[in-house]
């Protein structure tokens, strides 16, 4: 692999890239358990085939989606991330008590 | 030529079936007390001590390819122990002990030599991180320690001490590095495990594992299926796809490593020289070829193909430490295949399988573990208590966030 197809930019050479990690479903920060959260953070299925993945063009600071068959380094597919998320996700966690509300409490 | 050399040449039969080191394959038994996945230095060190320490001899090593061709073959040969967490340095210092000692135990020549490692720093941060490694090292019994640039000059009088425009502050000296031939590791562990009755089966692929009630009965190979009372899983590169034949998923992310080596030249390195800021370290072996290893690729990948700009970046760091170097034709370059995990330690001990053992995550850090791994497994394997050395890293860590940083500690690649 030595071009990358990039939905923003056209083919642009590979060294551009920056890998981002496995698209995959992130839990609920506030409501899951530890071993959810280290299973998200930590682990992965790791397999020879093709898997879809984040991508960033570094110059332009676009990401998108590629899926790539991690035996034989060939990308299949990129496309824009507006492809599967229709809806602006939060990545907010639940909020920390203050200093001062803990001392009251 | 010897006359008896001729006589072998003449000669219908291989002569020299009754001195080999390894005995010709036999038929595979339908049960084997231990069966081992992988036949590179972590999988016959295992077998070895079992047959050695613990009398446990009905086991079979199967390997998809053959004995020590995986990563075994692929690595650098660094073997140290200057690392940065006290579990790290305990459990490589271990390591770098029995290294010491296997030429003698196999009666066979590893070509262990212990030459020192050196370590740059070109930072006050890196210092920093000396100082500490230095002060763990040394509380655990290992030499280690901090030099200056006049040292580091006296040690390796053709380094450039302003490689990249970064200049050399200081060196972490390790006195106890060293680096032996890795194919002969594997060869003397197989040898010695053969020798005591354990049977290495080669071309012989696992292509499944039986789990029943949450419990490892066998696996299944390309030969025919084989029961079995335990698994010792040691498949560097593969940890995931194998893992996962028995249902585990596994905190490692696998990544090529590349590597290259030059043509010989007389002897003019002796220490190990890396620099973790350029991403390169670089050695001269017994034969004076140089060995170049850097950081692993920039995304996962199951392929050992090899890119241009890895390459030309690893390149130019070499030359920018050694400039007489640009001269020097490349022989050979390769890649490997790295079992990372995210805090740069192993994953070894129990899975969520019962009798099913892991020995993987061993990213680019494998080699120099070899004899302690293979002694560790193997008392795992035959009392089932996790060893002290190896609680660390328990695969359970990444689930409790109990992770054993290393990353600091690594001679290149971060």
């Amino acid at each position: 692999m030595k071009i990358i197809n990039c939905p923003l930019n056209g083919p642009r050479n590979s060294s551009e890239f920056v890998h981002g990690g496995e698209v995959r479903q992130m839990p609920d920060p506030n409501n899951c358990t530890d071993k959810e959260w280290a299973d998200y953070v930590f682990y992965s299925d790791n397999l020879i085939g093709v898997v879809t993945e984040w991508w960033l063009h570094a110059p332009s600071g676009y990401w998108f989606i590629a899926e790539r068959h991690t035996g034989s380094d060939e990308i299949l597919r990129t496309y824009d991330p507006a492809e599967i998320y229709t809806s602006r996700v939060e990545f907010k966690a639940k909020e920390e008590p203050s200093a001062s509300e803990e001392k009251t409490a | 030529m010897p006359f008896s050399l001729l006589k072998y040449g003449l000669n219908k039969d291989y002569p020299f079936e009754q001195n080999a080191d390894l005995p010709s394959p036999s038929a595979l038994k339908s049960h084997y007390d231990v069966v081992i996945i992988g036949a590179g230095g972590h999988g016959v060190a295992t077998a070895y001590y079992l047959a050695k320490y613990h009398g446990i001899t009905n086991v079979a090593v199967l390997e998809k390819g053959y004995l020590g061709g995986g990563n075994t073959a692929r690595n650098t040969a660094v073997i140290r122990s200057n690392y940065l967490t006290s579990e790290g340095v305990k459990f490589y210092s271990e390591s770098v002990k029995l290294f010491q000692g296997l030429s003698n135990e196999f009666d066979f020549n590893i070509m262990y030599s212990s030459r020192g490692q050196l370590t740059l720093a070109h930072t006050d941060a890196a210092i920093r991180g000396f100082r500490q490694r230095t002060e763990v090292n040394k509380h655990f019994g290992g030499k280690t320690e901090l030099i200056d640039p006049q040292q580091i000059r006296e040690l390796v009088p053709s380094l450039n001490m302003n490689p990249a425009d970064q200049p050399v502050l200081a060196g972490l000296w390790h006195i106890d590095g060293a680096t032996a031939r890795h194919d002969a590791v594997a060869w003397g562990y197989a040898k010695g495990a053969t020798q005591r009755g354990v049977e290495l089966h080669q071309l012989t692929e696992v292509t499944g594992v039986d789990v029943d009630k949450g419990k490892v009965t066998g696996v299944q190979t390309n030969r025919g299926k084989i029961s079995c009372g335990c698994v010792v899983q040691a498949v560097a590169g593969h940890s995931s796809i194998v893992g996962a034949m028995a249902g585990i998923r596994m905190p490692i992310t696998t990544y090529p490593l590349q590597a290259m080596v030059t043509q010989p030249v007389k002897p003019f390195l002796n220490p190990l020289v890396s620099s973790p800021a350029l991403h390169c370290y670089v050695q001269q072996t017994g034969r004076g070829e140089l060995v170049f290893g850097g950081g692993s690729d920039p995304y996962p990948l199951y392929n050992t193909r090899s890119t241009m700009d890895l390459k030309e970046s690893l390149l130019a760091h070499a030359v920018e430490l050694f400039p007489f170097m640009a001269n020097m034709r490349l022989m050979r370059q390769w890649a490997g295949l790295t079992d990372m995990t995210s805090d740069y330690s192993p994953v070894m001990g129990l899975s969520p399988v019962e009798n099913y053992y892991l020995d993987a995550g061993w990213g680019t850090w494998g080699f120099k573990a070899t004899p302690i791994c293979g002694k560790t497994m193997a008392e795992l394997v035959a009392t089932g208590k996790v060893p002290e050395l190896i609680k660390p890293f328990s695969m359970s860590r990444f689930d409790t966030f109990r992770q054993v940083n290393e990353m600091g500690a690594t001679a290149a690649s971060h």
